[in-house]
C-alpha cells in the first residue's frame, strides 16, 4: 500500500473569496480546504464517502480525495472513534462524521474513556486531534433519535472541546479551526440551519475558534445562545426592536471552553439575560451560564437570569416539536418576564 | 493467505463436544468446560512434563541461550508480580492485578514482537510491559495511585493500560490501519501491531468491532485473547458457546489456539501471526489458552467462585517449571544458571520494594495538567484558585 498522496482537486479554491453559501456548503468547502492543506487529515463515517453523507457535508471529498482519506466505515460509532483514536496515536488527524445526533451514544465510551483522557493520562505525550462532526438538533420533522442536543453530556467531560457554529462563515472556518486544533472537539453542526445561506469570506480568517461573538447590539437585555437558536433568538431582537426593546444577542460558538467574558460584560449593561437552547435544560449548558452569570453580575442583575430551553423529556414525536422547540414567541415572553421583574 | 487450511476454515464439529448428532446446549457447554485440555486444534512445542514435541505447521528453532533466555524473562516477571502483590498486601500499593500463570503467554507473545510493532495491552500485561523494554517500577504508579502509567508509549510503544474492557481492540485496530496506510505492511521489513484482552472482553462490543474493522481493512493486527478462564467470576461458557479461536472464522480471518502455558509454542505461533501481518495477510486472532494462578486483583476472592481442584489441576502445566525440566534434560543450563537467574530476581526484588516505598506523591499540579493540549482558560483559572488556596496554608502544606 502506498502512501498517501496529496491529491489536490481543481474545484476546490473558490473563485471569488466572498461568497454566498449555505453551511452545509461552507462546512464542505472548509473540509476541502483542510484536507488540502494537510495530507494527515482523514474523513471517517458511515456513507460519507460516494454518497457524500447523509446531509452530503462531505459530497465529493472522496472522489478528489481517495478511499483511503474519506472512509466509509462500518456501521459502527464505537468503531469509528475507537479506529481514530489509534490513527491519531499514528500520526492522522481524522474527522469523523456521527450520523445523527441521537448515534452518538455507542460510541460515548470511546469518547468519555479514551479520546478524552489519553492526553492527561500520558503526560500530553499522546494527543487527540480528532474532530467528532455531530449534526444535531431539531426542527426537521425527523423520526425519534434524530433530532436531539446531546452537547451537554460532552461539555461535561474534561479533556473535550465542544463547539457550534451557526452561520456559513463560521462553519467555514471554525470546522478547519477544529481540525487544525490539538485536542478533540466535539463539532455540533445545526442540521436545521444547513440551507440558509450567508456570506463567506474564505481569505479574512476570523477570530480564535474557543470565543464567543456578540452578534447584534443592544441595551435592553441579553439574549445568549448557539447553534440553531442563534437565528431564533436573532429573529426574537429584530422582532423586540419593533416594539421598542432593544436585545443584545451572543453567539456562544464555544460551549466548551466557554467564553462567558463578553456575557459577563453584557450582562454588567444590560442587567438581564435570557439563555436560550433547545437542550433540556436541567444540568445543561444553560445551566452552567447561569450559575456563572449570577457568581460573576451578582450586583448587575435586575432579575434572575431565564432558561428558554427543551423540557426535561425525551425529544417528543415530531408533529409536537415546534412545542418543544424554543420558538421566538417563547423567547420573547421570557424577555418579557425579565422586563417586568 | 499462507495459513494451513485448518485454520482459515475450522470444521464446526472439530469441538469435542460434537458428535453424529446435534448436541443440546447443554452438552456443547459442559463439552467447552472440558476443553481444559485445550481440545485438539491446540498447538503445544513443550508438554506439561518438560517434552519436547513437533507440531506440522509450527516448529521453531531454539537455541539454548533462547530458551535461557524466556526462562529468564518468566521468572523475573513472576518475581515482579509476586513482589508487587505482597506490597499491596502490605498497604504499599492500592491494588495489583496478578499475572501469575501467564508468564508463557506474555513472554511468548512479547518475545515475537520487534520494536517496530506496536503494543497496546490491557492492565494485566506486564509480562509485555517487560519485553518492550518498560522497567517493572514504571507499572507500580499505576498501582498506587501516583500516576496512570509513567512510561512513554511513544517510545517504548507500549500503549497505556486500558480498564475499560475491548476499549483497546479498537483503538490497536485504528493504529493498525494507520500502519496500512503508511505503507510499512508488504514485506518483511513490514510492522505489524498486537492488541491484548482477556475472555471475557471478547464479549464486548468493541473487540467485535475491532475484528469487523481490522478485517475490511486488512489491518496488520494481531489479536491476542488470554483466556485465562475466568472473567472475575465469570467462566469462559458465560462468554461464548463456541471455542473463542472459532470465532475468528466468522469475520474472515484464521483463529488458532495455543497453549498459553508453554513458551516456546506461543512464540512460534505468534512470529508467525506477526509475520502474515506484516506481509499484508492480517489480521490473525490467537486464543492463548492459559489460566489465571491467583485471584483477578488482590481485592477478588476466586475461593468464592472456583475449585480447588481445578487451580490444582492448572498447577501441573505451570509454565515456567516445564522449562526447567527441558533445559536440564537438554544438559542447557546447570544449577549455577539457575541460582543466577534466582539471584538475580532478588535484586529485582528488591530494587522494586525500594522503588514503591519512596515513591514520591506528584505535586497538586498534576490534577490540572495535560487536560488539554492547548489549554483552557476556564481550567486555567480553576487551577489558579485551588493553588492559591493551597498556597495559603502555612509553609504550603496541605
Ligand atoms: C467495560 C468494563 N466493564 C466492567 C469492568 C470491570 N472488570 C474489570 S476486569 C473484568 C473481567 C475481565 O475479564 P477478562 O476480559 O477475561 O480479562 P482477565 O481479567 O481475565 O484478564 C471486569 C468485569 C471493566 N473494567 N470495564
Amino acid at each position: 500500500m502506498a502512501a498517501p498522496t496529496m491529491d489536490r482537486s481543481t474545484a476546490a479554491a473558490p473563485a471569488t473569496p466572498v461568497q454566498t453559501l449555505t453551511i452545509s456548503k461552507a462546512l464542505n468547502l472548509g473540509l476541502r480546504a483542510a484536507m488540502e492543506a494537510n495530507p494527515k487529515v482523514i474523513m471517517m463515517g458511515e456513507d460519507i464517502g460516494k454518497l457524500g453523507g447523509v446531509f452530503r457535508i462531505t459530497d465529493g471529498l472522496q472522489k478528489d480525495f481517495g478511499e483511503q482519506r474519506v472512509l466509509d466505515t462500518p456501521l459502527a460509532e464505537s468503531g469509528i472513534i475507537g479506529t481514530a483514536v489509534g490513527l491519531a496515536i499514528r500520526g492522522y488527524r481524522p474527522v469523523c462524521e456521527i450520523q445523527f445526533d441521537g448515534f452518538i451514544f455507542p460510541g460515548f465510551d470511546q469518547i468519555v474513556s479514551q479520546v478524552a483522557k489519553l492526553h492527561y493520562r500520558t503526560q500530553g505525550r499522546i494527543k487527540m486531534p480528532i474532530v467528532i462532526r455531530v449534526p444535531f438538533g431539531g426542527g426537521i420533522g425527523a423520526v425519534e433519535h434524530h433530532s436531539e442536543s446531546p452537547e451537554s453530556y460532552f461539555a461535561h467531560t474534561a479533556g473535550l472541546k465542544v463547539v457550534s457554529c451557526s452561520n456559513p462563515s463560521d462553519a467555514y472556518w471554525m470546522i478547519q479551526q477544529a481540525i487544525d486544533c490539538d485536542d478533540p472537539v466535539l463539532f455540533f453542526e445545526p442540521k436545521r440551519r444547513y440551507y440558509e445561506k450567508g456570506e463567506v469570506d474564505t481569505t479574512a480568517k476570523p477570530g480564535p475558534l474557543f470565543e464567543s461573538r456578540v452578534l447584534r447590539s443592544g441595551t435592553d437585555a441579553t439574549l445568549v445562545a448557539y447553534g440553531p437558536m442563534v437565528r431564533t433568538s436573532l429573529d426574537a431582537a429584530n422582532a423586540a426592536a419593533e416594539d421598542g426593546t432593544s436585545l443584545e444577542v451572543i453567539d456562544l460558538r464555544s460551549l466548551s471552553p466557554l467564553d462567558l467574558e463578553p456575557v459577563f460584560e453584557s450582562v454588567r449593561r444590560t442587567g438581564r439575560l435570557v439563555v436560550v437552547s433547545e437542550a433540556p435544560s436541567e444540568s445543561s449548558i444553560a445551566s452552567e451560564i447561569a450559575a456563572k452569570v449570577q457568581q460573576e453580575c451578582f450586583y448587575s442583575l435586575q432579575a434572575p437570569v431565564l432558561r428558554v430551553t427543551g423540557f426535561d423529556t425525551p425529544y417528543p414525536p415530531s408533529k409536537l416539536e415546534e412545542e418543544f422547540l424554543p420558538d421566538l414567541d417563547r423567547v420573547l415572553h421570557a424577555v418579557d418576564r425579565s422586563l417586568a421583574w | 493467505m499462507s495459513s494451513p487450511e485448518q485454520w482459515t476454515h475450522p470444521e464446526p464439529d472439530a469441538a469435542p463436544a460434537a458428535t453424529a448428532a446435534k448436541p443440546t446446549a447443554e452438552q456443547v457447554i459442559a463439552g467447552l468446560r472440558a476443553t481444559d485440555e485445550g481440545g485438539a486444534d491446540l498447538v503445544q512445542l513443550l508438554t506439561p512434563e518438560g517434552e519436547r514435541v513437533t507440531h506440522p505447521d509450527f516448529d521453531i528453532d531454539i537455541t539454548a541461550e533462547e530458551l535461557r533466555g524466556l526462562y529468564r524473562d518468566m521468572v523475573l516477571i513472576r518475581r515482579v508480580d509476586r513482589e508487587a502483590n505482597a506490597l499491596q498486601r502490605k498497604g504499599q500499593l492500592g491494588i495489583w492485578v496478578p499475572l501469575l500463570g501467564q508468564e508463557a503467554a506474555q513472554i511468548g507473545a512479547g518475545r515475537a514482537m520487534r520494536q517496530t510493532d506496536m503494543a497496546f495491552p490491557s492492565y494485566r500485561e506486564h509480562g509485555i510491559a517487560w519485553t518492550r523494554g518498560i522497567n517493572p517500577t514504571d507499572l507500580l504508579g499505576i498501582f498506587r495511585g501516583t500516576d496512570m502509567g509513567s512510561w512513554d508509549p511513544v517510545e517504548k510503544r507500549f500503549h497505556p493500560y486500558t480498564i475499560v474492557i475491548g476499549n483497546q481492540v479498537l483503538n490497536a485496530a485504528g493504529y493498525a490501519m494507520g500502519q496500512k496506510f503508511d505503507g510499512k505492511v508488504g514485506d518483511d521489513e513490514g510492522e505489524a501491531t498486537m492488541c491484548f484482552f482477556g475472555d471475557g472482553a471478547t464479549s464486548q462490543g468493541d473487540v467485535h468491532e475491532g475484528f469487523v474493522w481490522a478485517a475490511v481493512y486488512d489491518a496488520p493486527l494481531v489479536f491476542f485473547c488470554q483466556n485465562n478462564q475466568w472473567a472475575i467470576s465469570e467462566p469462559t461458557e458465560r462468554q461464548s458457546r463456541l471455542p473463542l479461536y472459532q470465532r475468528a472464522r466468522g469475520y474472515g480471518f484464521p483463529g488458532i489456539r495455543v497453549d498459553g502455558n508453554d513458551v516456546l509454542a506461543t512464540l512460534a505461533v505468534t512470529k508467525w501471526a506477526l509475520d502474515e501481518c506484516r506481509h499484508g495477510n492480517g489480521p490473525i486472532l490467537i486464543e492463548a489458552f492459559t489460566y489465571r494462578m491467583d485471584a483477578h486483583t488482590t481485592s477478588d476472592d476466586p475461593s468464592r467462585y472456583r475449585l480447588s481442584d481445578e487451580l490444582e489441576m492448572w498447577k501441573l502445566k505451570d509454565p515456567i517449571e516445564r522449562v526447567k525440566v527441558y533445559l536440564v534434560r537438554q544438559q542447557w543450563a546447570d544449577s549455577e544458571f539457575f541460582d543466577s537467574i534466582e539471584a538475580e530476581a532478588d535484586a529485582l526484588g528488591e530494587e522494586l520494594r525500594e522503588f514503591c516505598t519512596n515513591m514520591p506523591d506528584p505535586p497538586a499540579e498534576r490534577i490540572f495538567s495535560n487536560v488539554y493540549a492547548e489549554g483552557n482558560p476556564n481550567l486555567e483559572a480553576q487551577r489558579d484558585e485551588f493553588l492559591d488556596y493551597v498556597s495559603g496554608f502555612a509553609g504550603g502544606e496541605h
